[in-house]
């Protein structure tokens, strides 16, 4: 297997461990958060790094330089892959965007060591790909908002439960699985345990409700670094995709569609702002399932297109959010609070971040929704129809929450409202990564074209089958450009 | 030999000129530079006359060389060869898209121009001219498309800019509803186009719409596909159209568009954006040529819109309402004539009566204080109102003024059997999920429950 030339991957995941560490022994909270932005930089230049690194490999995986992981399990269990690649930059421009947002109205709400540990166990198991590893990672992982939910003094039952069942049926499913099991032997009783567990994870409806709890009771930046990298999705990428057969795939993608439309659903209707990004997210995290398990290039390519499009779309989105909750407390949307004047720009970057989770045309959403809703019509139309309804919802959603927090009678305040250079960089940041993707979606369509057939190569899909699904797609109905929400 | 560079650069600026525009008003707003007026009404006029000038002169050689279909190529946007998945950027002028772009230019001048004096220190100045080149550029993408997602690219442009600009006087609750109202259509509407989009490609296996509609120019092009399929798409499509001008039972929204500056009112609801629905039914014209049954249906709907259009505008108390109800009446009887089959005859009544509407709304803020100046000059007044015996009214006079006056009940139709239950359903699932979350929390699970409508605590967090 090749070898990066640099140790990127150890890096990345040390040095936040080594700065959580830091954070927590220091007393002064500025200082605390100082460190921890000059942590999560050098985190996301070594993700950045990685990637660039990779990238001129051209290699499905490849080692970590001196890696140093060895010492701690199986040697191929922590690689980067076509898949995990780009997922580590985006799991570290997260944090780093989130840590240089933090205004000093948070400091004492929120934990720098925490965020810093759980970025580590974050990038540790985005680059992990033993089973049992990832699922150990998954488990420590859920750690953080645990402490933090219970220093708040909040109930923590619906987390534990949920996230103890999403564990507890991840490690029953590992266990039954066969050392011979792939996509033509699938062991069915541990499919469906490990799917399970994972769906739980993803928020899958019924099973969601822990995820608008924690964004209840917790704070929007703890809730907001669990949720927004899906670890529910990887989680199915890593343990279920290889050894789950098609229509258990398919099965899959139909709870998630439901999902999606039951949260878009949801999102219209709440009263709050931090569950209506609750129910926004999971609307947007459930189709981007949608299309990871239909299984074919074109709604795989999309799919993890969408995946890293809906990241930072809807990261820029909750981080304006929570720019505007720092400088206003938790919003209800039964009024019109009439921001717009005093933070036009965050009332701008709002309404572009949300337009470009839904993928509206421009934004680095377009192509990635295109190929996602033409992936999902070649094997179930009325699912195609189903995402085109959801992201319909979703538009107007968004459009309706914009108007409820921006527009109204002009808030009065009696302290500047304005964004600070910090949160003005991050943003501007998100701005160039969601016009420039959409701007060039070229170069990420082609990546995760690579990924999409090495993750079903990894099924044991032949790739003659492959060829001759393509060439029989294109009789019957070859895409030249589609359509999308 | 030399007439395709010419053309294509000269396709190059008509497209160009509204991106450069929006990057010139949307850049310094990202970066915190404060533009003067001066400065973007000048960007403005720049854009529009580049713009109209270069597709003037391609109508000029098109006359020349007697071309009636010039298509410019931008290659491929996106694309997967293994796959064969391309999103193809491509641009027509034929005698749909130069009057329609040329049209588009000259109004969106006209009411650029308009605006940069009417909003002078207007606190949302410049919030309306990144609006105004947002829609500039959808309009300019949607009527020199030559592949549905390109239309589709330009229609939610134009979508997304009417709904904000509704809401234009943002420190009000009713223009904000109403521009809420307008976007939630507009989604709908989308959807259906999407859908349609999506069905065409599954049918003809491509965007094109040289592949979709026949290879000759427009409007001799014969749709490849069969009947059955035809009437689907155009349904589809019909419902898209509806939305996006206001047709019935989507009227509603019209009269609530007009809250937005008169301006934006004019070159939305009077010109442009209200005649983007019948010029989508234009461009597939082929498609009813496919399905008598289609053709049925776009003349009912057509009909039925100028009907409803003709009764409503007769009780609106105020001009601009009944300028908007005027206009619905014409994109009715537009789209009779396309159910008809006479595109050139739309197509002509179209580009009129866009004009007209501009330059009425345009006048309406003026006209009333003209009016009474006139009165006052001349001592009397000059309507010959007179007092006079009411007339008796038959009872179906009476239910069709009521019924105009509430605007055919539509809005109202729409709430109580879509909106309603929806909202009815999805907030009993909401209450589920409290009872669920405070099961299992053992007490109270919601703190956002306590959140006031309008608890802005600033210093409470501080």
């Amino acid at each position: 297997m090749p070898e990066l030339h640099m140790p990127w991957l150890g890096l990345s995941v040390l040095l936040p461990l080594i700065g959580a560490i830091i954070a927590s022994l220091t007393k002064d909270r500025e200082r605390a958060r100082n460190y921890s932005v000059a942590i999560c930089l050098a985190t996301f230049l070594c993700a950045i790094g990685e990637w660039i690194d990779f990238v001129t490999l051209q290699s499905f995986e490849a080692h970590d330089h001196w890696n140093v992981f060895q010492l701690f399990g199986p040697a191929d269990a922590f690689v980067v892959d076509e898949l995990s690649a780009p997922l580590l930059p985006l799991g570290a421009l997260l944090y780093l965007a989130t840590v240089l947002t933090t205004l000093r109205t948070k400091l004492n709400r929120f934990s720098f060591g925490w965020a810093l540990f759980s970025e580590s166990v974050l990038l540790a198991t985005l680059g992990c790909r033993d089973p049992w590893l990832v699922i150990l990672l998954l488990a420590v992982g859920v750690v953080p908002p645990w402490i933090e939910l219970r220093k708040r003094r909040q109930s923590t039952q619906v987390y534990s439960l949920h996230m103890g069942l999403s564990v507890g049926l991840l490690i029953a499913g590992q266990w039954l699985v066969g050392t011979d099991a792939s996509a033509d032997n699938p062991p069915i009783l541990a499919g469906c345990l490990l799917t399970a567990g994972a769906l739980i994870r993803s928020g899958i409806c019924p099973l969601h409700c822990w995820m608008t709890d924690l964004f209840e009771k917790a704070t929007f930046g703890t809730a907001l670094l669990f949720v927004t990298p899906m670890a529910g999705a990887y989680v199915v990428m890593r343990l279920v995709f290889p050894i789950a057969p098609a229509w258990a795939l398919q099965s899959i993608a139909m709870l998630s569609m439901m999902t999606a439309i039951y949260a878009a659903g949801m999102a219209l209707v709440q009263h709050e702002t931090r569950r209506f990004f609750c129910y926004l997210f999971l609307s947007h995290s459930s189709l981007v399932l949608v299309g990871l398990e239909m299984a074919n290039p074109i709604g795989l390519t999309g799919a993890l297109y969408v995946w890293l499009s809906v990241g930072i779309s809807l990261l820029g989105f909750g981080l304006a959010l929570r720019s505007v909750e720092a400088r206003t407390g938790r919003l209800s949307l039964d009024g019109f609070h009439g921001l717009y004047e005093h933070t036009p720009f965050l009332a701008n970057m709002f309404l572009l971040t949300g337009l470009a989770s839904i993928g509206f045309p421009g934004t680095i959403g377009f192509i990635g929704t295109e190929l996602l809703v033409e992936g999902v019509v070649d094997v179930y139309p009325l699912i195609g129809f189903a995402v085109v309804l959801a992201a319909a919802l979703n538009g107007i959603a968004i459009v309706k929450a914009y108007f409820h927090v921006f527009t109204g009678t002009p808030h009065i305040a009696t302290a500047s409202l304005v964004c600070r250079p910090t949160e003005r960089l991050t943003i501007l940041v998100m701005v160039v990564l969601i016009i420039g993707g959409g701007v060039f979606p070229q170069p990420g369509v082609q990546s995760r074209y690579h990924a999409a057939t090495a993750l079903l190569k990894s099924r044991g899909v032949d790739q003659a089958t492959q060829e001759s699904a393509a060439q029989e797609s294109h009789q019957n109905h070859s895409a030249e450009g589609s359509s999308l929400p | 030999m030399m007439v395709e560079p010419i053309l294509h650069a000269l396709g190059v600026v008509v497209v160009g000129s509204p991106v450069v525009l929006l990057t010139a008003l949307g850049l310094p707003l990202l970066i915190g530079i404060r533009l003067s007026e001066t400065v973007q009404s000048r960007l403005m006029k720049g854009s529009v006359v580049a713009g109209l000038t270069a597709a003037v002169c391609i109508l000029g050689v098109m006359l020349v060389t007697g071309s009636r279909h010039v298509p410019i190529e931008f290659g491929n946007w996106a694309s997967i060869p293994q796959e064969h998945f391309h999103f193809h950027l491509k641009f027509v002028f034929d005698r749909l898209s130069v009057p329609f772009v040329i049209l588009s230019f000259v109004l969106c001048g006209t009411v650029g121009a308009f605006a940069s004096v009417y909003l002078h220190r207007d606190r949302g100045f410049r919030r309306f001219f990144l609006l105004y080149a947002l829609f500039q550029l959808g309009m300019v993408v949607s009527a020199l498309a030559g592949t549905i997602e390109t239309l589709f690219f330009g229609w939610e442009l134009v979508g997304l800019s009417s709904a904000l600009l509704v809401a234009y006087f943002h420190e009000r609750p009713a223009p904000v509803r109403n521009g809420l109202r307008v976007w939630s259509i507009y989604r709908i509407a989308d959807a259906a186009f999407l859908i349609a989009a999506l069905t065409l490609h599954h049918l003809t296996g491509g965007g094109d719409f040289d592949g979709l509609m026949g290879s000759g120019p427009w409007p001799d092009g014969v749709a490849a596909i069969d009947s059955t399929s035809a009437l689907l798409v155009g349904l589809l499509l019909l419902l898209a159209a509806a939305g996006k001008s206001g047709m019935v039972p989507f009227s509603g929204w019209i009269p609530r568009a007009m809250e937005g500056p008169t301006p934006s009112s004019a070159v939305f609801y009077g010109a442009l954006s209200v005649h983007l629905g019948v010029f989508l039914l234009l461009r597939v014209s082929p498609l009813l040529d496919a399905s008598v049954l289609l053709r049925v249906a776009v003349v009912v709907l057509g009909l039925v819109t100028a009907i409803f259009g003709a009764t409503a505008c007769r009780v609106q108390s105020d001009v601009k309402n009944a300028l908007a109800y005027a206009s619905l009446t014409q994109v009715g009887i537009i789209t009779v004539e396309i159910g008809l089959g006479l595109q050139y005859v739309a197509l002509i009544h179209m580009i009129g009566h866009a004009c007209l509407r501009t330059f009425q709304l345009l006048r309406a803020p003026s006209v009333l204080k003209d009016y009474r100046m006139l009165e006052n000059a001349v001592g009397s007044s000059l309507s010959g109102d007179k007092a006079g015996r009411s007339q008796s009214t038959s009872s179906l006079q009476l239910w069709l003024y009521r019924f105009a006056l509430e605007r055919g009940f539509l809005d109202a139709f729409l709430n109580v059997w879509i909106v309603d239950p929806f909202l009815f359903a999805f907030r009993s699932f909401d209450s589920l999920e409290r009872r669920w979350t405070s099961l299992l929390s053992g007490g109270e699970s919601r703190e956002s429950d306590r959140l006031a409508p309008y608890e802005d605590s600033l210093e409470d967090v501080a």
